[in-house]
């Protein structure tokens, strides 16, 4: 059952902030995530606290490297239920958790974080990770042109 | 303690999501909530029963690692006496 929006803002907020496209419609989902070519970095936003200690904080220090995915996209689950459920049938190979990162490429999942690779661990060591995935999946071109 | 307790109060393991090695030899994955006199309870939980599973254990483990946890049952208490060891998923060794 979704929370009140107004305890749930300041969550969609944190992610938006960082020019992460908030995706709240199914169709919304399908325009952002179709068939196309480039880096996509989908997060699921969660209530939950490893989305709040580390994960959006972990998203919010990868942001900051140079290379990273062309576009940004959040949806966010137990919220938006429609929405999240269509961005997960983007990667439904992967078991659903929240929070999460998937990072595509040309359509094709590359690289999955799921909540097991969250928990208990702190935004900086998170967000190591997400670079170096960043650097071997994202060209500096995909970088430059989200800049 | 080295890791983070989401909600003050509880274990450390709350929230994270563990191996439970059962003396039977079931093996148990999902988040851990708490210890409680019936047994450990554990949410979103996949069950493998080495009796019909498809796969080993540690293939069952390595494919939940890349994967995800797929949810056999949603609440589970895992008897004490039944509980042989508990491990983080992300550091549980299958081989061993």
């Amino acid at each position: 059952m979704p929370y009140a929006e107004m305890m749930v803002k300041p969550m969609r907020e944190e992610v938006s902030r960082l020019g992460v496209t908030e995706l709240r419609t199914v169709a919304e989902v399908d325009a952002a995530l179709g068939p196309g070519e480039g880096t996509v970095l989908v997060f699921v936003n969660s209530v939950c606290g490893c989305a709040a200690g580390a994960a959006r904080p972990a998203l919010a220090l990868a942001l900051q490297h140079t290379v990273k995915p062309q576009h940004l996209y959040t949806v966010f689950a137990g919220q938006d239920l429609d929405a999240a459920a269509r961005a997960r049938s983007y990667f439904a190979d992967y078991q659903p958790s929240s929070p999460s990162v998937a990072l595509v490429r040309d359509g094709e999942v590359v690289h999955f974080v799921h909540r097991h690779m969250i928990e208990g661990r702190g935004p900086q060591a998170i967000a190591a990770d997400l670079v170096a995935v960043f650097d071997k999946h994202c060209s500096p071109q995909g970088a430059a042109r989200n800049e | 303690m080295s890791g983070q307790v989401f909600h003050p109060g509880h274990e450390e393991l709350h929230g994270v999501t563990v191996v439970v090695e059962g003396a039977s030899g079931y093996t148990w994955v999902g988040r851990y909530h708490e210890r409680t006199d019936r047994g450990v309870v554990l949410h979103d939980v996949a069950v493998h029963d080495p009796a019909t599973a498809s796969h080993p254990r540690q293939a069952w483990i390595a494919r939940l690692l890349k994967f995800g946890v797929r949810v056999d049952a949603k609440h589970l208490v895992i008897p004490t006496p039944e509980t042989l060891r508990i491990t983080r998923l992300t550091e549980f060794d299958a081989g061993s």
